[in-house]
C-alpha cells in the first residue's frame, strides 16, 4: 500500500505544474478557447515536445509506457489549468482505440502522427439515440467489394472540427445494442460523404455532429478484427473516464481553494464572509468532498493500473462520486462567490462548466450508480 | 502508487484471520451469532485473550507493552476483527487513559496503572462531559480543590459509558477558577470509583438500554498523586485523548463488513419475500453507501500512510469522524429498512442463549436493527458533534 508517485511520475507532475503555473493562466486559456480552432496548436506542439502526448502509449510504439496512474497525473493538472487542448479526444479516446486495435501499418499511419502531435484525431462513438450505451451503434458499415460503405450519424464527437482523421464506430453485424458486431474504421475528414457540423461546447471545448452518407473506405481502414471492437472501445472509454475524473479532482480542489480565499477577502456587513459559520460549514463540506473524491480516485486508478477484478466497478464508483460530489463543489463555489460566480469574467464560472460537463459525459452519476446497484 | 498490501502484511492478515476464526471460543461465538448481549466478564475475558496474544494495545509503544504494529497492520487488525464480528475493544482504558498516562504520567503512575489496563484487570470510564456542557467541554464546572495532600472533588459528570462496570474514572476538573481562558485551570485526575462520595445514576438511552450514566461527586477526597502531569494542563492532555477518540470512532472496518453482509442478504429470500436485490431503489442507496465508504476507507489509508512515513496527518484526517459517523448512520438506516416490519417489535430480551431459536421474532437480529439505528444517532453527537468538527476544520485546516 503506497500513495506516493514514483520518481518518473513525480517529474511528469512537476513539469506539467510548471507549465500551468508559468504559461497557462486563465486569460491565456480564454484566448485559446476563443480562437478559431478552440485551442492553441503551438501549445499542442509544446505538449508533444515535452512528451505528454506519448504518455499512455507502449514503449515499443515510442511511448512513455504510462497507464492509469500517469494519466491521472497529467489530467489532474490539466484540470487545475482548465486546459482546452484536445488531450481527451486525441490521446485518451482516439489514441486509446489505435493502441488497442491498430496493426503495425495502421500504427505507422495514424498512431505515430497522433503521438507526434502532427495530426489531429477524433473518436466518433456516440450517436443521437445511444446516450451512454456504447454498444448502441446504429451507424452501419456494409461490405461492397473491397470497400466498406458507412452510413449513420454521430454526435458529441470531441475535436471533430479539427480532426484530420476520425475513428468511427459502425455496426458490421448484429442488432443495434449488441456488444458483438461493432467495428471501428479510420475515416479521412475530407472523404466524400462526410459532413461535420462543428460547435463549441459549454465548457469551452470543441465537438461536432458527424453525418456519414455512403462513405467508402478500403479494408486498410478497418481497425482490429471485424465486429470485435467492443472490448477495446469499452477499455478506452473506461480509461478516458478515469482521466476526466482526475481532471475533475483537480478542478474541485482548485474551486475549493479559490472559494476559501475569496471568503477571506470578500467583506459584507463589515466582516469577511468567511467568518460566517453558515458558509464555513459549507466550505468544510466542499473540502470533504474533495478529499473523498481524491481518495476514491486513487483507489480506482490503482485498481485499474493493476487490472484487478474490481477495475470496472472502480470506474463506475469514481464516476458516480465525481458526478455527485463534483456537482456539489461546483455549485457551492458559484454560490459562495455570489453574483460574480455567474459572470463570464470569473474563472470560477468556467471551471464550474467544465466540472458539469465531466459529470455529463461517459455515463452520468445515475447511470453509473445503476451499474453498481446490480 | 500501489494498492496491494506487502507480502508480510498479507501474512499478518492471515495470522489475524485465523486467530479470530479459531480462537474466540465456542461460548463467545454462540453469543455473537445469536445476538446475545455480552456481559462485563465476556468483555474482560475477550480482552485478556487478545492480550495473551500480545494484540491488545495496538496503539501503544512497545516499551509499555504495545504491539509495535505499523499503521497498516493496525488497519488490517481492526478490519479482521470487524470481519469476524468479534466484540469491540472497550476503549476507555487502552485507547484513552492509557496513552495519557504513558505520555504525561510519572513513573509511579505508569507502574501502577498501565499493567492493569493491559491485563484488563481494571475497568476505566470517562469523566469529561457534564450536564449542560454538551460539545462546549471547556465550560465544565466540576471542581477539584486542594486540601493538604488531597483534592476535594465536587460536581457531576455525565454520558459516562459503562460507568456501572468501572473501577476507576479519569476526569477533567477545575483546579483553578482564576484564569484568563476557560481552557486553563483544568486538571486531569484519576479517581477510584470506590472512594466515598461517588454515586452513579443510570441514564436509559433511546433504545431502552443502560449504557450511560451520570456520576456525582460530593466531597470526594483524591490523593494528589492521582493528578496526571501538571496541575492546570488537563485540557492539553484531554485533547490528545479526544484525537484518539475521533480516529477510533470512524468505524470504517465495521461499516465495510456490515455493508458486505447486507449486500449478501439482498440476494436471499428472507421470510419468503422477494429478494431485496429486486428493489432498485434500495440497491442504489446501498451502492451509494458502498462508494462513500470505499472513499473513506482510502481517506483513512492515506492518513495511515502519512503517519507511517512520519508526516503529520493532512486535512484528510479531519474529515474521518464526520464521514465515518455519517456512513455508520447510513448503514444503520439501510439495515432497518431492509428489515421492514421486523424492525419494529421491541423485544431485546429475546436474545438469550437459552431462548428456543424457533421462538425468536425476526431473522438474524432484525428486531435489533431499529434499536441500533436509534442508539447510533449518538455517533454524530459524541466525541465533539459533527458540527463542532466542522468548526475545527474551518479554523485549523481552512484558516477561516
Amino acid at each position: 500500500m503506497n500513495f506516493e508517485l514514483n520518481e518518473i511520475q513525480a517529474m511528469l507532475a512537476d513539469s506539467i505544474d510548471k507549465f500551468i503555473d508559468n504559461e497557462y493562466d486563465f486569460e491565456t486559456r480564454q484566448k485559446y478557447a476563443a480562437s478559431k480552432q478552440g485551442y492553441s496548436p503551438e501549445v499542442w506542439q509544446t505538449f508533444a515536445e515535452l512528451g505528454w502526448t506519448v504518455v499512455p502509449f507502449a514503449e515499443a510504439d515510442g511511448g512513455f509506457d504510462g497507464g492509469p496512474i500517469e494519466i491521472m497525473v497529467v489530467m489532474e493538472r490539466f484540470g487545475r489549468g482548465l486546459v482546452v487542448e484536445p488531450y481527451v479526444a486525441n490521446i485518451l479516446l482516439a489514441g486509446g482505440i489505435l493502441k488497442r486495435l491498430a496493426n503495425s501499418a495502421q500504427k505507422a499511419r495514424w498512431l505515430q502522427p497522433l503521438m507526434g502531435g502532427e495530426q489531429q484525431f477524433a473518436l466518433a462513438f456516440i450517436e443521437p439515440q445511444s446516450r451512454y450505451d456504447i454498444s448502441d451503434v446504429a451507424c452501419a458499415a456494409t461490405k461492397k467489394g473491397d470497400n466498406w460503405v458507412l452510413n449513420g450519424r454521430k454526435t458529441y464527437v470531441l475535436n471533430a472540427g479539427n480532426a484530420d482523421t476520425l475513428l468511427v464506430t459502425a455496426r458490421t453485424s448484429g442488432a443495434q445494442a449488441d456488444d458483438d458486431g461493432i467495428s471501428v474504421f479510420a475515416v479521412d475528414a475530407s472523404a466524400d460523404g462526410v459532413s461535420i457540423a462543428a460547435y463549441p461546447t459549454v465548457d469551452g471545448q470543441q465537438a461536432g455532429d458527424m453525418q456519414l452518407t455512403d462513405v467508402a473506405v478500403d479494408g486498410s481502414a478497418l481497425l482490429g478484427a471485424e465486429g470485435a471492437a467492443y472490448a477495446a472501445l469499452d477499455a478506452t472509454v473506461d480509461e478516458a473516464t478515469l482521466g476526466v475524473c482526475a481532471e475533475a479532482v483537480g478542478i474541485m480542489r482548485l474551486l475549493t481553494d479559490k472559494t476559501v480565499e475569496y471568503s477571506k477577502s470578500r467583506v459584507q456587513f463589515g466582516v469577511p464572509i468567511g467568518s460566517f459559520q453558515a458558509l464555513q460549514h459549507r466550505m468544510v463540506d466542499m473540502l470533504t468532498a474533495c478529499e473523498q473524491a481524491r481518495s476514491l480516485l486513487m483507489w480506482a486508478t490503482m485498481v485499474n493500473a493493476d487490472g484487478g477484478e474490481e477495475a470496472k466497478q472502480a470506474v463506475s464508483s469514481i464516476k458516480y462520486l465525481i458526478g455527485t460530489a463534483g456537482r456539489k463543489v461546483g455549485e457551492e463555489a458559484v454560490q459562495l462567490h455570489g453574483g460574480m460566480g455567474v459572470t463570464w469574467e470569473l474563472d470560477v464560472a468556467h471551471y464550474f462548466k467544465r466540472l458539469t460537463t465531466i459529470g455529463q459525459i461517459f455515463g452520468n452519476a445515475d447511470w453509473h450508480l445503476d451499474k453498481l446497484a446490480r | 502508487m500501489d494498492v496491494r498490501f506487502s507480502d508480510s502484511d498479507l501474512a499478518f492478515r492471515d495470522e489475524v484471520r485465523a486467530f479470530f476464526r479459531d480462537e474466540l471460543g465456542d461460548a463467545l461465538q454462540r453469543k455473537l451469532e445469536q445476538h446475545v448481549p455480552l456481559t462485563k466478564q465476556d468483555h474482560i475475558d475477550y480482552q485478556k485473550l487478545l492480550n495473551s496474544k500480545g494484540w491488545f494495545a495496538a496503539n501503544w509503544p512497545v516499551e509499555y507493552g504495545g504491539t509495535g504494529w505499523t499503521p497498516v497492520q493496525r488497519y488490517i487488525f481492526s478490519y479482521e476483527m470487524a470481519l469476524a464480528e468479534a466484540p469491540p475493544i472497550i476503549p476507555f482504558g487502552v485507547s484513552m487513559v492509557g496513552p495519557v498516562i504513558y505520555t504525561f504520567g510519572n513513573d509511579a503512575q505508569k507502574k501502577r496503572f498501565l499493567p492493569d489496563i493491559l491485563e484488563s484487570n481494571v475497568w476505566w470510564c470517562q469523566g469529561y462531559s457534564e450536564p449542560g456542557s454538551g460539545s462546549d467541554l471547556a465550560s465544565l464546572k466540576t471542581r477539584a480543590d486542594l486540601d493538604g495532600d488531597a483534592y476535594i472533588i465536587n460536581g457531576t459528570k455525565t454520558w459516562t459509558t459503562l460507568g456501572q462496570y468501572a473501577d476507576w474514572i479519569f476526569l477533567l476538573a477545575r483546579t483553578n477558577t482564576d484564569v484568563a481562558r476557560r481552557q486553563e485551570g483544568i486538571s486531569f485526575i484519576l479517581v477510584d470509583m470506590q472512594t466515598p462520595g461517588i454515586s452513579l445514576k443510570p441514564i436509559i438511552t433511546i433504545d431502552g438500554e443502560h449504557e450511560v450514566n451520570e456520576v456525582h461527586f460530593e466531597n470526594v477526597r483524591v490523593p494528589v498523586e492521582n493528578l496526571v502531569g501538571d496541575e492546570g494542563k488537563g485540557w492539553t492532555y484531554g485533547k490528545v485523548l479526544l484525537q484518539h477518540e475521533r480516529t477510533n470512532i470512524t468505524g470504517v472496518a465495521n461499516s465495510k463488513v456490515r455493508l458486505q453482509k447486507l449486500r449478501r442478504k439482498t440476494s436471499q429470500s428472507i421470510h419468503g419475500a422477494a429478494p431485496l436485490a429486486e428493489d432498485n431503489n434500495f440497491m442504489r442507496r446501498l451502492a451509494a453507501a458502498e462508494v462513500e465508504l470505499k472513499a473513506l476507507e482510502f481517506t483513512e489509508l492515506r492518513t495511515l500512510a502519512a503517519v507511517s512515513s512520519g508526516k503529520a496527518p493532512g486535512p484528510e484526517s479531519s474529515i474521518l469522524k464526520i464521514k465515518g459517523t455519517e456512513i455508520q448512520q447510513m448503514v444503520d438506516t439501510l439495515y432497518m429498512e431492509a428489515a421492514a416490519y421486523y424492525a419494529l417489535p421491541f423485544v431485546p430480551d429475546q436474545y438469550r442463549l437459552e431462548t428456543d431459536p424457533d421462538s425468536i421474532i425476526g431473522h438474524d437480529g432484525e428486531t435489533l436493527t431499529s434499536l441500533r439505528y436509534f442508539n447510533n444517532r449518538k455517533a454524530s453527537i459524541f466525541g465533539g458533534s459533527n458540527e463542532i468538527q466542522k468548526n475545527i476544520i474551518a479554523k485549523h485546516v481552512l484558516g477561516l
